[in-house]
């Protein structure tokens, strides 16, 4: 496929990965270049190298975005990389992040009579505390996958008898499109259409994680997508206040390893700058249309909790006053409370935080593959095929294999 | 019979109107001597199997796809390859077939009609005959539009004995042409994508494919057909029960561009999309040429080919990825969701 296999040629690849190898062994004199061998080989002795060498702990880097764990995973390249870079699989999984008290109050609002509760397909399996989207809709619920939420409007305007909400999820990549759903509905004077809406934002969730005490990262890939809506501005502060360097970088498996690259090499120069590996979509000033919309229709919220990060203070976006029509938070008066979720997850032995935050390996939580596994979901990480635990669930199982 | 109007609890009354229907529409569609004898059972001289081979098959499967009808075929075309798919993997001679209807009222006559056509056609070409079969209308909400249970016997020769559990280190996998295409070409058909695709549902019989496999290497060692869960869900199966590992190559995997396009714009993975006309085969490496050599000559196998092998290990399915990394094909927790971003 034109403009999608030219970002995949194992070539090019291969160069890449011994220039990464090349840059990784300067830093690290005493770690040989490594030959291939299976990953889960390398995996393991991953493990050991950084309990035997406290004083050389490998590079750990970022990778914020979900999309980005995915391409992770699907290409393999974890498997290509020197021992001496750790990959990191941090919270940009929208669905990750979702406390299962939102998944509750989306049961709820699916449960009113007369509603049509539309949604991103990967939000459906999310387990709330009595039962996820899917099991709503089993149970009778009306509620509809939709791929745009344009597509929920068009609903609304089919049925003008019933209240359509579409559960507005996701980082700035997906806050222009319900933004202006939102305005367009206002145009045509909707009555019928809400959005139920769990946005968060990017560069503040970033700030949460920086000054987490436990974490010790080298620096980060930044979000492609998120960052074609905001631009390359809004990460300034991770370099100058926290002196972290940053890449943004794009989804396709040639991109992922030429921002390695380029963040590798900042950090073997001693560099520390926002760089943009991006640059074919993401402009310097982002997207001025989308963010125009986004301000227009949605604030911060002054305090939301998102799963595994807590309370995160300005995070969370709420609809404005002015559009509080399309709210559906105010229409089927549901208190946006800070519900504690850990002690929702019911199962005190999660650590999808310590997870989440990348302190953590997946497997070295206690209910890791046991009763939590991706049959049988507890913590939101094993829902999503973006997310790290369900990702190591079915890469682990190479471990067991030699 | 005049084809106007729809269905209706009538026809399913047991009264006039489904003596119509059931003679005068369905049985004249699928007309033959041993549905003509018009009894409560359809009555099989077993000579005739015994002649054919040392074992029965037998099997049935229900059809519930919406929408009823897409490129390249509808829920007939389906519900009969499908079951005569579903003997053939098992080395069976697919022979007779039973057809069960579930009408929900206010399906349009036309549209059942084309769809007794479809699944005629599909019978004559496939070499099966339906022989007996239950029509019931049911109130609007007990059933979606139209639900079809067939179930079919067939006979399988001696020696003939592919199993799950029978790869072996050293052998090839092979499939016979573009994967996920049904998978596909349904999603699409749904119009919820608003994607302008051209793609085709591969529904088709599989029987003289393996006809053909059987006669170039009696030694087939797994035998199945991908329908739901694709690829991926076949492979995982084989790996399962043999107790091997299979490496996959990715570049060896014959997927088509608008099929790939399509799993990148949703995020979904084709090995795991359904195919309606696809078989995947576990042969010893000595005679994968001939068995190759032998599909090509076969419509349904003009596109064969290899496109992995089995080695020793407890139980996965390995892809090696085309940009050079490696990576688990682990059987779906469930459906196929599409990512946000």
């Amino acid at each position: 496929m034109k403009y999608i296999d030219e970002f995949r040629d194992p070539a090019k690849a291969k160069k890449l990965v011994e220039e990464i190898h090349k840059l990784a062994s300067g830093m690290f004199p005493s770690t040989p270049l490594r030959e291939r061998t299976s990953p889960v080989a390398e995996r393991s002795r991953s493990q050991r190298s950084r309990r035997e060498h406290t004083r050389s702990q490998p590079l750990q880097i970022m990778e914020f975005c979900g999309g980005h764990t995915h391409t992770l995973f699907k290409y393999g390249i974890e498997s290509m990389l020197p021992d001496t870079i750790e990959m990191v699989h941090g919270p940009g999984c929208p669905v990750c992040v979702l406390p299962m008290a939102r998944v509750d109050d989306c049961v709820a609002i699916a449960e009113q009579p007369g509603v049509i509760f539309t949604t991103f397909g990967d939000a459906m399996r999310v387990p709330g505390t009595r039962k996820s989207l899917l099991q709503a809709k089993a149970d009778g619920c009306d509620v509809r996958m939709v791929y745009s939420p344009m597509d929920a409007l068009a609903i609304a305007r089919k049925n003008p008898d019933r209240e359509v909400v579409f559960f507005a999820l996701g980082f700035e990549t997906t806050m222009p499109s319900t933004a202006l759903t939102l305005l367009q509905a206002h145009r045509e004077g909707l009555k019928n259409f809400s959005l139920f809406c769990n946005h968060i934002t990017t560069p503040a969730t970033m700030r949460a994680i920086l000054t987490d005490p436990d974490l010790r990262l080298d620096g980060f890939l930044a979000p492609g997508h998120v960052s074609m809506v905001i631009g390359a501005q809004p990460y300034d502060f991770v370099t100058r206040d926290y002196h972290k360097p940053l890449v943004i970088t794009g989804f396709e498996p040639l991109d992922i390893l030429q921002a390695l690259w380029m963040l590798v090499k900042q950090i073997a120069e001693g560099r520390c700058e926002v760089e943009n590996q991006y640059a074919r979509i993401v402009p310097q000033a982002g997207n001025t249309a989308g963010l125009n919309a986004i301000h227009e229709v949605y604030e911060t919220r002054e305090h939301s909790e998102f799963r595994g990060l807590g309370n995160i203070g300005d995070a969370g976006i709420q609809i404005r006053e002015a559009y509080a029509a399309y709210d559906a938070e105010k229409k089927f008066g549901i208190p946006f409370d800070a519900a504690p979720f850990d002690s929702a997850q019911g199962a005190g032995s999660l650590k999808c935080a310590e997870v989440l935050r990348g302190v953590m390996k997946p497997w070295d939580c206690p209910a890791f593959g046991k009763e939590c596994n991706p049959q049988m979901p507890l913590g939101a990480l094993m829902v999503s095929p973006e997310g790290s635990c369900a990702a190591y669930y079915a890469y682990g199982k190479l471990a067991k294999r030699s | 019979m005049n084809l106007s109007g729809t269905i209706t609890l009538a026809h399913g009354s047991g009264g006039r109107a489904m003596h119509q229907l059931v003679d005068n529409l369905i049985r004249q569609t699928f007309t033959n001597p041993l549905l003509e004898e018009g009894e409560d059972q359809a009555r099989i001289p077993l000579a005739g199997l015994v002649a054919q081979g040392d074992r029965l098959a037998f099997t049935t499967d229900s059809y519930v796809v919406t929408p009823l009808e897409f490129p390249g075929g509808n829920i007939g075309t389906l519900a009969i390859n499908g079951t005569v798919n579903d003997l053939a993997v098992g080395g069976a001679t697919p022979l007779y077939l039973s057809c069960g209807f579930i009408i929900e009222e206010g399906l349009s006559l036309e549209t059942f009609a084309r769809i007794l056509q479809a699944m005629k056609l599909a019978a004559d070409e496939a070499g099966v005959q339906i022989v007996t079969g239950d029509t019931k209308v049911v109130q609007r909400g007990g059933a979606d539009k139209l639900f079809i249970n067939t179930a079919g016997v067939g006979v399988i020769p001696a020696g003939f004995n592919p199993s799950a559990g029978r790869a072996q280190p050293g052998d090839v996998v092979i499939v016979n042409g573009w994967l996920g295409d049904h998978g596909a070409a349904i999603l699409n058909a749904r119009g919820d994508l608003a994607l302008d695709a051209d793609i085709e549902t591969d529904c088709a019989p599989l029987n003289r494919l393996v006809d053909a496999m059987f006669a170039a290497c009696p030694d087939i060692h797994c035998l199945r057909d991908a329908t739901r869960g694709g690829l991926a869900t076949v492979l995982n199966e084989f790996a399962e029960r043999s107790g091997v590992d299979f490496m996959l190559k990715e570049e060896h995997l014959p997927i088509r561009t608008p099929v790939r396009g399509m799993c990148e714009i949703l995020g979904l993975d084709p090995l795991y999309l359904a195919n309606e006309g696809k078989l995947v085969a576990v042969v010893p490496l000595t005679a994968a040429q001939a068995v190759l050599t032998a599909m090509k000559r076969i419509p349904a196998g003009r596109d064969a080919c290899i496109i992995g092998e089995v080695v020793e290990g407890d139980g996965h399915v390995v892809l090696q990825t085309a940009f050079g990394g490696e990576r688990i094909v682990d059987m779906l927790p469930g459906e196929q969701l599409p990512r946000i971003c």
